[in-house]
């Protein structure tokens, strides 16, 4: 087993998908969706639980220049693989009740995109890393600007460019750090793995930390780089938003634990609790916006925007619980989130409308989406023994340790999550029938398919998280043992 | 010199050709006498000659730079078939003056003599001016061409001037005596270099369209017909930077210090002015002629900053903007044969605008596929050979720690992607005409070579690297 089919099997079947245009693309692409979901499972089934990189593949790219086309899984890439490999058939199955135009296009977009996904979580070249990201949004534009709402084009195109921008300071940190490793046979090297062998002096260290921080910001995105994300989320279909949220806003904290902490640790010393700051800013803010919202894909959208908020906060708070945290928060976030926006396009689809005031009384016809839905949303306010409140936990208890004030600004995300997330509920399923609601109907067999497996997610983790935990663990303590014994030495 | 030999021939050989009736073999001729000489072109690989009393030198850098000019033409001329069926057209002649022109270009790339040199730009040049204006009853062309004309003639009095200068100092015309005089600045080196260095590098600026020596270029591509602007914007500009590279790397390299800040704050100027002109456009070929612009910034940075990797970022860049650039003005030349312009351009020229792409993707899928590679490569977006030459030109300016350039360039790239986009945004989410355009097999060919070429390289840039 290696990495690589990870990587070009969604490739190759969208390529056929896209090629066959046949009518069937739809069923086609959730079959390789789930092969794909089998190789994943199969590849964390087998995942020693060590601080070492396995199922690696290592190819030369440019051979001159010492820049190679490798990549391998370790502690930190598991979950998110996990998550891609999860994460696109329910995507793909949560379409089946629609019908989209050019369908095969659509379907091969959404394969592509893994595909690029999953070269980004497990890439261990900086330069194959680079290209990963910035492949990713190939597909999710045309999949946002092709068959979004009518605001679709200057929208996306914003998120495009925004988000080019950004990581065009992280392709020039990149090249920099690059520059900086040792001549080896008569070449420079690219491997993430000696970029974080370089003694970069403090100078340095500033402008590559915020060379960084800016392209992962703006992807996840963190205060005050997070206008272009609301709309975007809003105007993409639904299928686009449950990737750009539940896989792809990840890419972004990866990143900080990837690249910003183990290369400019001093970097991170002096600036980074600028960057807490900040995210902290990101998570009041993004709940204080969502309080008042009441367009119910917009509401989510906003508090995707704060958890992720907790996630980087998390991630520089530099502590092992923080870390952990993040890791398993992403995963737990990327499953909340995708059944969060599965739910507003699903009463959506039905009542035409995902306006609060307009909905109410969907409850009394439907016993199962009113199950599912509360059970998700228990998640993202992370009540005890649910997905949400594992991640959370360690978050908050890592950003405590760090700084006892942020922590407690930091803690307002679970009252405000609590506030908002419980509003949307009461106003879409309770209360007197609108004329649109009244004839709701329950949940069809490919929908409750769909919340299953996120069902079950959301338990196994808030119940036994240790499955998930122990698979990062060691990559977690080794790169704080990493970190620690860098600043040390640095200083 | 076997490239030039073959590229007189077939330039003579094609005037014959035009006496014929008929038009048909003009074109396949034109083809096949220009993969004749691609072959003599790589004859010589990995050997190093020098030819014409040591005014010219084949090595294995000249003949890639060959390679691309000559495969462009060939890509050009391939997208000419319009000509056969016009009869107001002169095929015979366009395709003998490309030929000859062709010439010039291989000149300007293996010069070892400045004398070489003039003698190359001069007849790419001159050749440029009557294709300018070879859309005989078009006032614009005309126009074109005399603007063309008369710049290009007074920025050639300022490159002979420089020359002339440059002998002064150096008592040389060749680039290895050049270079012996400059290798030692410390000794004190005449003004009359450094003044001969200024006007000849205005001169060869002014040909590759660099800020601030960009103001014809706007109007004389969108003044000339599409098929030659293709043509100009690509060859003129690859062998341009090819003579300016050589030049720079062999004979200056002793006065960098002297030049470099001049070319970077040039760089930086044109990469503002192209990019943020283009976004003002409306029509399809100023915005590409701003884009043309702008990509002379770039290539500049990889001039600027001078060492060891800007030879790779220089060809590379230029392949894959050649590649892109071809395959973007023949998609345009297929939608304005079949949706005819209906707006002035602020040139004053009937072009077509962005909106007569709308709805493009859905009717000719292949059409909306050639252009948004092409657009996408461009802006240098992964996965297209774009990215890797903004990698390599980013990387030299890296290695010489430029990095306020590098600043504006990526600030330049995301202003860039804003217009590249305008295209794709009008030919997939907009509702257009619904008749689809028809596309002959050779269009098919090209564009589907151009699109295998540009992902093959963005995908796997290291195909290039054992070339020189």
């Amino acid at each position: 087993m290696n990495t690589l089919i990870l990587i070009f099997f969604p490739v190759v079947a969208a390529l056929l998908i896209a090629l066959a245009k046949g009518q069937r693309s739809r069923e086609a692409a959730l079959i390789a969706a789930l092969i794909e979901l089998a190789f994943v499972v199969v590849i964390c089934v087998q995942f020693r639980p060590d601080a070492s990189s396995q199922f690696d593949f290592d190819y030369a790219w440019i051979g001159s220049l010492g820049i190679r086309f490798s990549g391998g899984i370790d502690g930190i890439s598991i979950l998110l693989v996990l998550l891609s490999g999860i994460a696109v058939p329910l995507i793909i199955l949560s379409t089946f009740n629609r019908t989209y135009s050019r369908a095969s296009q659509f379907y091969a977009l959404i394969l592509f995109m893994q595909a690029a996904m999953i070269g980004a979580f497990t890439a261990r070249d900086g330069f194959l890393f680079y290209f990963s990201f910035e492949v990713a949004l190939i597909p999710i534009y045309f999949l946002a600007a092709m068959w979004g709402g009518e605001n679709r084009v200057a929208v996306t195109l914003k998120f495009f460019v925004y988000t080019i921008f950004g990581s065009l300071f992280m392709l020039l940190a990149f090249v920099y750090l690059y520059y900086q490793t040792p001549l080896v046979d008569g070449h420079h090297t690219s491997a993430i793995a000696d970029f974080y062998q370089l003694n970069l002096t403090p100078e340095a260290q500033t402008w590559l930390f915020w060379a960084f921080f800016v392209a992962f910001a703006i992807k996840m995105p963190v205060f005050p780089f997070h206008t272009w994300q609301p709309d975007t989320y809003v105007e993409s279909p639904t299928p686009a938003t449950m990737l750009l949220a539940g896989v792809m806003l990840k890419m972004g904290v990866y990143g900080l634990i990837r690249f910003i902490l183990p290369i400019v640790p001093l970097g991170v010393e002096t600036w980074g609790k600028t960057a807490i700051i900040l995210a902290v800013i990101g998570i009041i803010w993004g709940s204080i916006i969502a309080i008042r919202q009441r367009d119910m894909k917009r509401l989510i959208a906003y508090s995707s925007f704060s958890h992720v908020g907790l996630m980087a906060a998390g991630v520089f708070s530099q502590t092992e619980t923080g870390m952990q945290g993040a890791l398993i928060q992403m995963l737990a976030h990327g499953v909340n989130v995708i059944g969060m926006f599965f739910v507003a396009d699903i009463i959506f689809s039905r009542t035409q409308t995902r306006q609060l005031d307009q909905l109410g009384g969907i409850t009394r016809n439907t016993p199962k989406l009113t199950v599912y839905f509360m059970i998700i949303l228990l998640g993202s306010v992370a009540l005890p023994l649910t997905n949400g409140f594992i991640g959370e936990f360690l978050l908050l208890h890592g950003v405590y340790t760090y700084n006892n004030y942020i922590g407690l600004a930091a803690g307002f995300t679970i009252i405000f999550g609590a506030v908002y997330m419980l509003r949307m509920f009461q106003k879409s399923m309770f209360g007197p029938a609108t004329a649109r609601t009244k004839n709701f109907t329950d949940l069809t067999l490919s929908e409750s398919l769909v919340f299953v497996p996120l069902v079950i997610m959301v338990f196994w983790m808030g119940i036994y998280p240790q499955t998930f935990l122990k698979l990062t663990e060691p990559a977690v303590v080794n790169l704080m043992k990493y970190i620690g014994t860098t600043v040390v030495s640095l200083k | 010199m076997l490239p030039i030999v073959a590229l007189s021939v077939s330039g003579i050989a094609l005037l014959f050709l035009g006496f014929q009736k008929s038009r048909v073999l003009l074109l396949p001729a034109a083809l096949l006498l220009l993969v004749i000489a691609l072959a003599a072109n790589f004859y010589d690989w990995n050997k190093t000659y020098l030819y014409f009393n040591n005014m010219l030198r084949t090595d294995n850098l000249s003949m890639v730079f060959t390679a691309i000019v000559l495969g462009s033409a060939f890509m050009v001329i391939a997208l000419s078939s319009q000509f056969i069926e016009d009869e107001e057209s002169q095929p015979a002649e366009y395709y003998g003056i490309i030929m000859f022109s062709l010439v010039g270009a291989v000149m300007m790339i293996g010069f070892e003599n400045l004398i070489m040199l003039f003698v190359g730009v001069e007849a790419l040049s001159i050749a440029m001016y009557v294709l300018t204006g070879s859309d005989k009853r078009n006032l614009r062309s005309n126009e074109a061409a005399l603007k063309y004309f008369l710049m290009g003639a007074f920025t050639t009095g300022i490159l002979l001037f420089g020359m002339a200068l440059i002998y002064g100092a150096t008592g040389s015309f060749t680039l290895a005596g050049i270079a012996a005089y400059t290798a030692n600045p410390q000794a004190g080196l005449s003004l009359l270099l450094y003044a001969g260095l200024l006007m000849l590098l205005i001169g060869l600026l002014f040909k590759v369209s660099a800020a601030p020596f960009h103001f014809w270029t706007p109007d004389v591509y969108d003044g000339a017909p599409t098929i030659f602007t293709a043509f100009m914007s690509t060859v003129v500009k690859t062998a341009g930077f090819a003579a300016l590279f050589k030049l720079l790397s062999v004979s200056f390299n002793g006065v960098y210090s002297f030049w470099w800040v001049m070319l970077a704050v040039m760089a930086a100027l044109t990469l503002v002015i192209g990019n943020v002109t283009a976004v003002y456009q409306n029509s399809f070929k100023r915005m590409m002629a701003y884009s043309s612009i702008s990509h002379a910034g770039y290539l500049l940075i990889g001039l600027a900053a001078l060492g060891a990797q800007s030879e790779q970022a220089i060809v590379f860049y230029s392949l894959a903007y050649s590649v892109a650039t071809i395959s973007a003005f023949g998609v345009l030349i297929l939608v304005a044969q079949q949706r005819p312009a209906q707006t002035l351009t602020s040139g004053g020229v009937l072009g077509n605008n962005f909106d007569d792409f709308n709805g493009l993707a859905r009717q000719n899928p292949l059409l909306g596929l050639a252009m948004t590679v092409s657009m996408l490569s461009l802006a240098g977006i992964p996965l297209t050979a774009g990215f890797w030459g903004k990698f390599y030109i980013f990387s030299t300016a890296v290695e010489r720690g430029q990095i306020w350039l590098l600043v504006v360039a990526v600030l330049m790239s995301a202003v860039g992607i804003y217009y590249y986009f305008r295209v794709i945004i009008a030919m997939y989410f907009r509702d257009g005409a619904t008749e689809s355009i028809r596309v002959s097999p050779v269009y098919q060919y090209v564009l589907v070579a151009a699109i295998a070429i540009t992902i093959g390289l963005g995908v796997a840039p290291g195909l290039l690297q054992g070339l020189f």
